[in-house]
């Protein structure tokens, strides 16, 4: 019987839209600053103020965007689904978390070392153009989405 | 296929779209609280032809005029009609506190509907955005009755909040089809929601199909049309795919009194579903 082979983190980080156009060896470079992590339902991947020392992948499950309101309780700002990226803030000083991040159900990620990847970038500014194209793309979308949910379309 | 207990009836089919045919109101479902779906029987024995999915009927409230609203459901056997309501207008508001045997007129069908035919054999993706999905309704009953007929069928939903959700029991039903990728969002959310939010576009993220044979069908805000078409587009969705149900200020329903006129096309007659090739420019044109 053959053994199972589990994939490695950069064989999962090839597969996912976000690293499309990106080089195998830099994918492998990357994913040396990866770790497979898993949260269950309700715990936190980060918090509001924090050190925003992590950004995380999803490949399953969801997590939740929320902000706490003195009056209005926690609010959810908005779902992250498998495939997207969790905490962008690990990319630009003051390096903090905005908001909190919460697994709202079992959730399994690819958790980067926001450090380990600026060094790197640092090092490769190829890499590191790369990596901030892609990201200003996903902040930009997001950005957006956001102004579109200002709008209250449905109202 | 809902069906209602009545006298039978041979019912006269009355083509004239000028004069409305007076309708009773059967059945009432209150959606939320500004949206009600009602279910219209005729008075006599007279009545509008049978509607496919996408067209519209317009509502005449006696002494106050008429508004168009599109059919919302097909499950209910001819010649009953199903419309849901959202009371925000003069018109809209009085169909809104119609009772159960109320009179309503009506003309219609008009409009074109919803090329279901066109996806047959391919992937689908309904983006809905508010109330479009009233008039997306009898394309998802008509996919899921005949879901052999399609691929992959995804129904991405859009909604203000929790409390503006329309159909909860077939929104229900259909995330619990494993035959339908049924994903609802919204924007703004309450204590307890355990759902997605955010934009209705972030959602194409969950859908699988294949962009070279895909068919969309989009139906919300304008805004949100236009986004999600440009999502669609972008990954790979080819323009003459992407069908869309456009709303303006309908007056005659035939074409004739030019009040719907949009560039060169006529809302209620050459629409409200349009091809996405066919109204590219308009939608362009913030004046239009």
């Amino acid at each position: 019987m053959d053994k199972l082979k589990t994939k490695s983190i950069k064989d999962n980080l090839s597969e996912m839209k976000f690293f499309e156009g990106i080089e195998d060896d830099m994918i492998e470079y990357i994913s040396q600053c990866g770790i497979n992590r898993h949260f269950n339902r309700g715990q936190y991947l980060g918090k509001e103020g924090d050190s925003a020392d992590h950004f995380y992948i999803i490949r399953k499950g969801r997590i939740g965007l929320q902000l706490h309101h003195h009056d209005k309780g926690t609010i959810m700002l908005k779902t992250i689904h498998p495939g997207e990226i969790a905490g962008v803030s690990w990319i630009v000083p003051p390096y903090r978390y905005n908001f909190d991040l919460i697994a709202l159900e079992e959730t399994s990620v690819i958790e980067f070392d926001g450090k380990c990847i600026r060094d790197k970038c640092e090092k490769d500014h190829s890499l590191g153009y790369l990596l901030l194209r892609k990201f200003t793309g996903m902040l930009s979308e997001r950005l957006k989405n956001t102004r579109i949910q200002l709008l209250d379309v449905y109202h | 296929m809902y069906t209602i207990e009545t006298k039978e009836k041979n019912f006269k089919t009355l083509k004239n779209p000028w004069i409305p045919i007076i309708y009773r109101v059967k059945e009432k479902f209150q959606e939320n609280e500004l949206n009600i779906t009602f279910i219209l029987e005729p008075d006599s024995d007279k009545c509008i032809p049978e509607m496919k999915p996408g067209q519209f009927n317009m509502l005449y409230a006696f002494g106050l005029g008429e508004i168009p609203i599109s059919v919302s459901s097909l499950e209910y056997e001819h010649p009953y009609l199903c419309h849901t309501i959202q009371g925000v207008g003069a018109i809209s508001n009085y169909c809104y506190k119609l009772k159960i045997g109320d009179r309503i007129g009506v003309r219609g069908p008009f409009g074109t509907s919803w090329p279901v035919d066109m996806a047959e054999g391919k992937d689908v993706i309904i983006i809905a955005g508010g109330v479009g999905l009233a008039p997306l309704r009898p394309l998802i009953e008509i996919l899921g009755n005949e879901r052999f007929k399609y691929k992959r069928v995804n129904v991405l939903y859009g909604s203000r909040d929790p409390h503006s959700i329309l159909f909860h029991t077939d929104v229900i039903s259909w995330q619990s089809d494993p035959l339908i990728n049924f994903q609802v969002t919204v924007d703004h959310c309450q204590k307890g929601w355990r759902g997605n939010v955010g934009v209705v576009t972030s959602l194409l993220n969950l859908a699988s199909f294949n962009p070279a044979e895909t068919v969309a069908y989009l139906c919300g805000p304008e805004v949100m049309m236009r986004f999600s078409a440009y999502a669609l587009l972008d990954a790979g969705i080819d323009p003459s795919n992407i069908y869309l149900s456009m709303e303006r200020n309908m007056k005659c329903a035939i074409g004739q009194c030019g009040h719907c006129q949009w560039g060169s096309n006529f809302v209620c007659k050459d629409g409200a579903v349009f091809n996405y090739r066919q109204i590219q420019k308009e939608l362009s044109i913030k004046e239009l």
